[in-house]
């Protein structure tokens, strides 16, 4: 399958090793996967503060980069929410009939990478081995956007060496909430904190999630306290093996 | 923190979540309170398997009721004029306290008693009447502990959650005279039954609020637990209750959807103890004079968003409170409205405008666990980022918005992002503007309006070889 | 005219322009997919009721027809009544002997404070929820009565017990659109959730239920 990579701009700048990641991935699962160079942002931190106006050349500019893809996969589940949640809401503010068209016939072809694998795909073991003890956090987009479910935990589970250990309380938000986090910086910490004691208590040596953006916000502060946890993207795993 | 129904002048959440965060023992109490009723509700509700169903249906009922709103009023002013009711229509809380007080006074009462009202803290009709020499007494126990605290309420259900058991003692101890008392729920609640029984019997008029009113048969009704509702409900010869104009349902049937979704909602059990229903006036029981005031109090605004309009459906149970991690943490105080937690942060700028509380609907990570409990489906997320929208258009529409740091930022982003060239450009910028901040592989300080990120997380910086830098390395060999 | 009444149905009328002309309020779908039928009367569904009505703290028996009598004897005795009320039309075989009665005849507050209890019988009853519906229908009497004793001892017969609350709805609407009878939804005794969230019986409702389940 000639699979189209939606990096995002997160990823593509501050975590690159997680795209890199998805390509080995993919690949190994006899993919081919491309890399459309003209993609930014999907323009989920401008719509998320409120610059909504602001998101629609955004918008524009991910649906004329990705108009010709039949399949488009995103190791982030808050970036593939904001497009299939939000997308047709600021198609709507632009007032821009042919933009709505164009989202909508888009955002069906828009995955968060283990979707695509488990339910898209029907795989759940994608060969990986990681000898690690690892916890795994479902992030809010993951979970009540997208509605995952268990799917990355499926694919977790099949991953060979793996010491897998439950995080307590893990629906609960860490914090992060984009612009949140900056904006009400202390009750973002206040979040953090309990999320950072529930990930210690798990004695996890890895906390992995679907986002990468959730992860700096968690890794960052157990890279702070050096708390000898670090955080990976769920995709990191998967890649690995012997 | 002390607040007077709606906020009147701009508030700032972040200031006072930052004060409220401080609180070791709001912290504690609000982590114990949210944990308890989180676990209760999830368990009444997974017992259900229409759960979903119920919630489809209230949220329709609810859509059905507010794109007619117009014909259920009138439907139900008459089906309560016909049952021997009185009906009012107030535009404002002026208007609605002018309307109870001339109601009260009429009667000659220098005394009312109160249900649990939050339309009444709303408009505060309490201090309203205490102005023209009426005491109101409040009679459910969480808000008579915080009528004698002289606080305000930081729950729509339990105006007293930041309260733990051994602060009430101390408080009805000092307030109500009562010496040797424990800190036994129990025996708090019975120093309550005492106090107030003598209030019940002689109060002249009784104030509630309504749960819901059908509009077919013009039945209004109370929820409660303790029996202060059936006491003001039933003894006072003269009953008002006073009513958003929302809280209407079209039918007698449709009350069958919200009497499930609200109590396992709410207090977490499957049914609430007392349940209060009455068609206007019955003769030879309870109150012979039965005043029904209609509120609109901005709520025809809210009616006009379509999409602020879903927020409308709330049938305050709370369970978007209880559920949220800001709220646990922050309190309801943080707030500074009558409505906290995630429905306040929409409500409440809806109600009473940007201008005033433009920073409630920042005040979530937009983590989507409230619109997941409502039994009624409002998207509160969506409306939370509606409102955003509204705060920015307002600020853009200003005249200092060209220095405002964020809108300049998120400007200057936006066109950035428009061009992958631009972009480009800006991660090898970035690259090289780090460096002075970089130590080892990790950012530990930035610089204000930023520096929140760092107070207490590293930043990880802008990988020396981006992604599509790989990404071109390797198709080139 | 009232004011404030023309000018909310304007505001609400303006509010609401994006809605069709030709809407009707049944145009907007309610989809009743929930349960609107339980399960049949069965002895389970009375152990139901019977263990959910119990689960709030109420006390609960099931008897036979036969033994209603000397029931309501042994629990006024257990509790050390000796004043009762009873509703106008209660039958006067309920009522145990050696005890004062006090008939509703519209007993003053008083009267009713200085009561050790009150004996009604209900007009339905919840097995989901555990609830008994009073509708001042046969033998319930005014709201009053059920309200300032501390002690509620009901009556409920097993034919009166209903699966699920729509089903109780369904039943109680002559009650609503003819009779216009005033309607109390009792679960448990009188209880309140204000302090740290949990559960304490007993405020100002009557502090005791006990039911009595005839077979």
């Amino acid at each position: 399958m000639q699979i189209a990579l939606f990096i995002t701009c997160f990823n593509d700048t501050i975590f690159p090793q997680t795209g890199r990641a998805m390509v080995q991935l993919l690949e190994r699962l006899g993919h081919r996967v491309e890399f459309p160079t003209a993609q930014t942002c999907c323009g989920q931190i401008h719509f998320n503060t409120g610059y909504q106006r602001e998101a629609i050349p955004l918008v524009r500019h991910f649906v004329a980069t990705f108009a010709r893809y039949q399949v488009i996969v995103a190791p982030s589940a808050s970036c593939v929410g904001m497009v299939r949640e939000f997308y047709a809401r600021v198609a709507e503010v632009s007032g821009d009939r042919r933009l709505a068209a164009d989202v909508a016939a888009l955002v069906p072809r828009v995955f968060e990478l283990s979707e695509f694998l488990v339910h898209k795909l029907g795989v759940e073991d994608v060969g990986a081995y990681y000898p690690h003890r690892v916890t795994y956090h479902p992030t809010c987009h993951s979970l009540r956007v997208l509605h995952l479910g268990d799917a990355p935990l499926r694919l977790l589970r099949k991953v060979r060496g793996i010491d897998l250990v439950e995080l307590p309380n893990a629906e609960q938000c860490c914090g992060f909430g984009g612009t949140f986090a900056v904006k009400n910086a202390d009750t973002s910490m206040a979040m953090l904190g309990d999320k950072l004691r529930c990930v210690l208590d798990t004695r996890a040596e890895v906390c992995a999630a679907a986002d990468n953006s959730c992860l700096m916000h968690i890794g960052g502060a157990l890279h702070r306290q050096r708390a000898g946890v670090r955080a990976i993207h769920l995709a990191e795993i998967l890649a690995a093996t012997e | 923190m002390k607040h007077e129904g709606l906020p009147s002048t701009p508030i700032s959440f972040y200031a006072s979540a930052k004060e409220a965060l401080a609180n070791t023992q709001l912290r504690r109490n609000m982590g114990k309170a949210t944990q308890t009723i989180r676990a209760k509700r999830a368990s009444v509700v997974s017992e259900m398997p229409d759960w979903e169903a119920l919630r489809e249906a209230g949220r329709a009922i609810k859509e059905r009721t507010l794109r007619h709103l117009d014909d259920y009023l009138l439907q139900l002013e008459t089906a309560v004029q016909a049952a021997g009711g009185h009906v009012h229509w107030a535009r404002d809380a002026r208007e609605a306290n002018q309307i109870v007080t001339r109601i009260v006074q009429g009667h000659g009462a220098r005394e009312v008693v109160k249900v649990k009202s939050l339309t009444t803290d709303e408009i505060g009709l309490n201090a309203a009447l205490a102005a023209v020499g009426i005491t109101a007494t409040e009679t459910d126990l969480a808000e008579l502990i915080i009528q004698l605290a002289g606080e305000s309420s930081s729950h729509i259900l339990v105006p007293a959650i930041h309260k733990n058991r051994a602060e009430i003692r101390e408080l009805f101890m000092r307030t109500l005279g009562v010496s040797d008392l424990s800190d036994e729920p129990k025996a708090l609640a019975a120093v309550a039954r005492a106090h107030l029984r003598r209030k019940f019997l002689s109060a002249p008029v009784a104030i509630s609020g309504a749960n819901f009113a059908v509009a077919e048969t013009g039945t209004v009704c109370i929820v409660e637990s303790e029996g202060n509702g059936r006491m003001c409900l039933t003894l006072p010869p003269v009953l008002i209750s006073i009513m958003g104009i929302e809280k209407v349902i079209p039918t007698w049937q449709d009350f069958e959807v919200f009497l499930q979704l609200l109590p396992r909602s709410s207090t977490g059990e499957r049914m609430n103890p007392y349940t209060s229903l009455w068609t206007g006036v019955a003769p030879g029981d309870g109150p012979q004079e039965f005043h029904l005031v209609l509120l609109d109090n901005g709520r025809s605004g809210v009616l006009a968003d379509t999409i602020g309009r879903q927020t409308l459906n709330c049938i305050r149970c709370s369970a978007c409170l209880n559920i949220c991690p800001v709220y646990e943490r922050t309190g309801g105080h943080a707030y500074q409205s009558v409505y906290p937690g995630p429905i306040g942060a929409i409500l409440t700028p809806q109600l009473v405008g940007v201008d005033v509380a433009g920073s409630l609907p920042y005040a979530s990570s937009l983590c989507g666990a409230c619109y997941e409990v409502c039994p009624v489906k409002i998207n509160i997320p969506e409306v939370l980022v509606h409102m955003r929208a509204r705060v920015v258009r307002k600020k853009q529409a200003g005249l200092l918005s060209r220095l405002d740091p964020e809108n300049v930022g998120m400007q200057a982003l936006g066109r950035m992002f428009e061009s992958p060239l631009l972009y480009e450009q800006a991660q090898r910028l970035a690259r090289l503007g780090q460096w002075p901040l970089v130590r080892g592989d990790a950012i530990s300080f930035l610089p204000p309006p930023l520096g929140g990120w760092t107070a207490m997380r590293d930043l990880f910086p802008v990988a020396d070889q981006t992604f599509r830098e790989w990404w071109a390395a390797r198709n080139k060999t | 005219m009232d004011p404030g009444r023309n000018e909310i149905l304007r505001r609400v009328r303006a509010a609401l322009r994006d809605i069709p002309p030709g809407e009707q309020p049944d145009d907007v779908p309610v989809a009743r997919t929930y349960r609107q039928t339980g399960a049949p009367h069965s002895p389970e569904l009375v152990a139901r009721f019977a263990e959910r009505v119990a689960e709030y703290k109420a006390t609960v028996h099931q008897i036979g027809a036969e033994a209603l009598p000397s029931a309501i004897a042994a629990a006024c005795a257990r509790r050390g009544v000796r004043r009762l009320v009873v509703p106008p039309d209660l039958p006067a075989a309920w009522v145990p002997a050696g005890i004062e009665l006090l008939r509703d005849d519209r007993l003053n507050n008083e009267q009713l404070e200085a009561s050790d209890g009150v004996l009604t019988g209900c007009a339905w009853g919840i097995a989901q929820t555990g609830t008994i519906i009073l509708d001042a229908g046969q033998y319930q009497g005014r709201r009053i009565i059920t309200l300032l004793p501390d002690y509620h001892l009901c009556v409920v017969r097993a034919e009166q017990i209903v699966d699920l609350v729509p089903e109780a709805v369904a039943r109680l609407t002559p009650t609503v659109r003819a009779a216009r009878r005033p309607i109390t939804l009792i679960s448990g005794p009188s209880a309140t959730s204000d302090i740290e969230l949990n559960r304490v019986e007993g405020v100002h409702g009557p502090r005791t239920l006990e039911v009595l389940i005839v077979a």
